[in-house]
């Protein structure tokens, strides 16, 4: 029992299949606590998918999830668990400002049926300062730039005031200063005593803002602390299909 | 203008428009959710797959009574919502094909049996063709009670629901992801669509109640940018066009109501789509302008 305090998500032989194509192989995953972990691997690994599978919205052949000091399913937790979609997953064209899309952080908690209160919009004040959209409260969200988008899905997350967040690619399409501003956010997150897993394509910069990473392709490749398991060798199991694919194209 | 005093004044006009109204009301506050949804087709799926519900209720009871037939059309209408929705779930074929396809199944089913029906020795089957075109002399005070009732219980489920429904349409993923289950909600707004479309039936019929679905939502999303407004708007819209459809079809003969409410409401996109500000046609061409003499002038 000890030990398994240790632990925000316990991932057990999971396997997600589209079809009948595996995309992910048996996983068995333990993220630990107070970690900022990346979710490294090639185009089409399956980050995407056991962000999913993990947030249950995707249902798993096998094996399960568990959020560890809870044993309930993750439909009960609600706002135990944050999350932050990649943006292109919405129609930015729908009739909503900035603030109406930061407010449904706080929907999980309120459950079905109950209105918003004036509490909840003040800690969508405070989030949208926090990624510093607080000038673009009532800003149509079909105006924003793709940076201004990512922050804004960021800001929802932080209002879901979660344990565990997790989210997928939110440095995409943003630029330099705008990606200091989220690493910030995340170290703050951590010291917070959060949990974040964070799907990542940029290897370059994994040493620098994360201190936990999981190395997957299909299966697990490694999965532990940056210094431990972030070398050559990992890297290279991780993206040999790849490297293979691509030199079969030439 | 006499002639107008005298029409208000009679009651059954009095009872068509406010009927005609009601629905224009109802269907323009679901229809925001289909077309932002991106389901506006959703309406001629569900009001075609209606028709077979209608005949098979003459066929089976034998009545010509309007509720009994709408019963009919909301049955055949929520199966086909069933099938459509389990069809995108279990199989690779997505949504626009899967409703093609249930559509042209039931709606051909539908007129199979209308001429099987034709065939029935005494069966006057002029009463069901009006579920084709619509007829909404049609409409008795029982009917508006009818349409208030539902009326009534969609814009309270609207309401209710209404921070579920607004997170559902902008991302159902993150809806799920907050225990709120993108099945169950989708079932519940398919349901009160296909609800909806069925009391639209009798007024406008199976092939222009996809419109009455639609036009509003469309010329209220292009005035607004806040949800909220856009359903009333989208309510208004349909009121409006339901009165002053019915009030051409009245004072000009042989002018057929359902379709008269449908170009009234046609009008009202068309006119939306041209003049609204910022998102209007016009607008984006002055703007076009304004820009290039601008910067023409920074240019020299």
């Amino acid at each position: 029992m000890e030990i398994q305090q240790n632990y925000a998500v316990e991932v057990e032989d999971l396997t997600v299949a589209y079809d009948s194509k595996p995309v992910l192989w048996d996983i068995d995953l333990k993220i630990p606590k107070k970690k900022l972990m990346a979710v490294v691997g090639p185009n089409g690994a399956g980050k995407t998918t056991l962000i999913k599978a993990m947030l249950g919205l995707l249902k798993p052949v096998t094996g399960f999830v568990r959020f560890t000091d809870t044993d309930t399913k993750i439909q009960k937790l609600k706002n135990r668990i944050g999350y932050v979609p990649q943006s292109g997953s919405v129609d930015w064209d729908f009739p909503a400002t900035v603030q109406d899309v930061v407010l449904m952080g706080c929907y999980g908690k309120l459950g079905w049926i109950r209105r918003p209160r004036q509490t909840d919009i003040e800690l969508t004040k405070k989030m949208l300062k926090k990624v510093g959209m607080e000038d673009y409260a009532s800003r149509q969200i079909s105006q924003l730039s793709g940076g201004q988008q990512q922050r804004v899905f960021l800001a929802r997350a932080l209002a879901q005031e979660a344990d565990v967040y997790f989210m997928d690619e939110p440095f995409k399409g943003v630029d330099a200063q705008t990606e200091r501003a989220i690493v910030a956010l995340l170290k703050e997150l951590k010291e917070q005593g959060k949990t974040v897993v964070v799907v990542h394509h940029d290897l370059q910069t994994v040493p620098d803002y994360f201190d936990w990473v999981t190395l997957i392709n299909l299966s697990i490749v490694a999965s532990g602390p940056v210094k431990d398991v972030f070398h050559e060798e990992n890297l290279k199991k991780t993206y040999h299909s790849s490297t293979k694919l691509l030199k079969g194209m030439v | 203008m006499n002639s107008i005093l005298t029409l208000f004044h009679d009651y059954t006009f009095q009872t068509v428009a406010l009927g005609s109204a009601l629905l224009g009301m109802i269907s323009g506050v679901l229809g925001s959710f289909a077309v932002l949804r991106k389901q506006s087709l959703l309406g001629d799926g569900i009001s075609h797959s209606a028709l077979p519900g209608v005949v098979m209720s003459f066929i089976l009871l034998g009545s010509k009574n309007t509720e009994i037939l709408l019963l009919g059309a909301l049955i055949s209408g929520l199966i086909a919502t069933l099938f459509i929705i389990s069809i995108v779930k279990h199989t690779r074929i997505k949504f626009d094909s899967a409703l093609a396809l249930v559509m042209s199944v039931f709606f051909g089913f539908g007129l199979v049996l209308l001429t099987y029906v034709q065939k029935i020795p005494n069966s006057n089957q002029a009463g069901l063709k009006r579920f084709i075109f619509g007829q909404a002399s049609t409409i008795l005070q029982r009917d508006i009670i009818i349409m208030s009732v539902c009326g009534l219980i969609l814009f309270t489920l609207v309401l209710l629901f209404w921070k579920e429904f607004k997170l559902f349409t902008f991302d159902p993923d993150f809806a799920q992801s907050l225990g709120f289950s993108p099945k169950k909600l989708n079932i519940l707004l398919s349901f009160m669509i296909v609800l909806a479309i069925i009391i639209g039936l009798q007024t406008v019929g199976v092939i222009l109640m996809s419109a009455m679905l639609i036009s509003p939502a469309v010329a209220a999303r292009q005035w607004t940018n806040k949800l909220s407004v856009m359903v009333m708007l989208s309510a208004l819209f349909g009121a409006i066009s339901g009165i002053v459809g019915t009030s051409a079809s009245s004072l000009i003969p042989k002018l057929p109501t359902g379709p008269s409410i449908v170009v009234c409401a046609s009008t009202i996109v068309a006119f939306s789509i041209l003049f609204a500000p910022s998102r209007g046609v016009l607008h984006r061409i002055y703007l076009h302008r304004k820009n290039r003499v601008l910067y023409r002038l920074k240019g020299d």
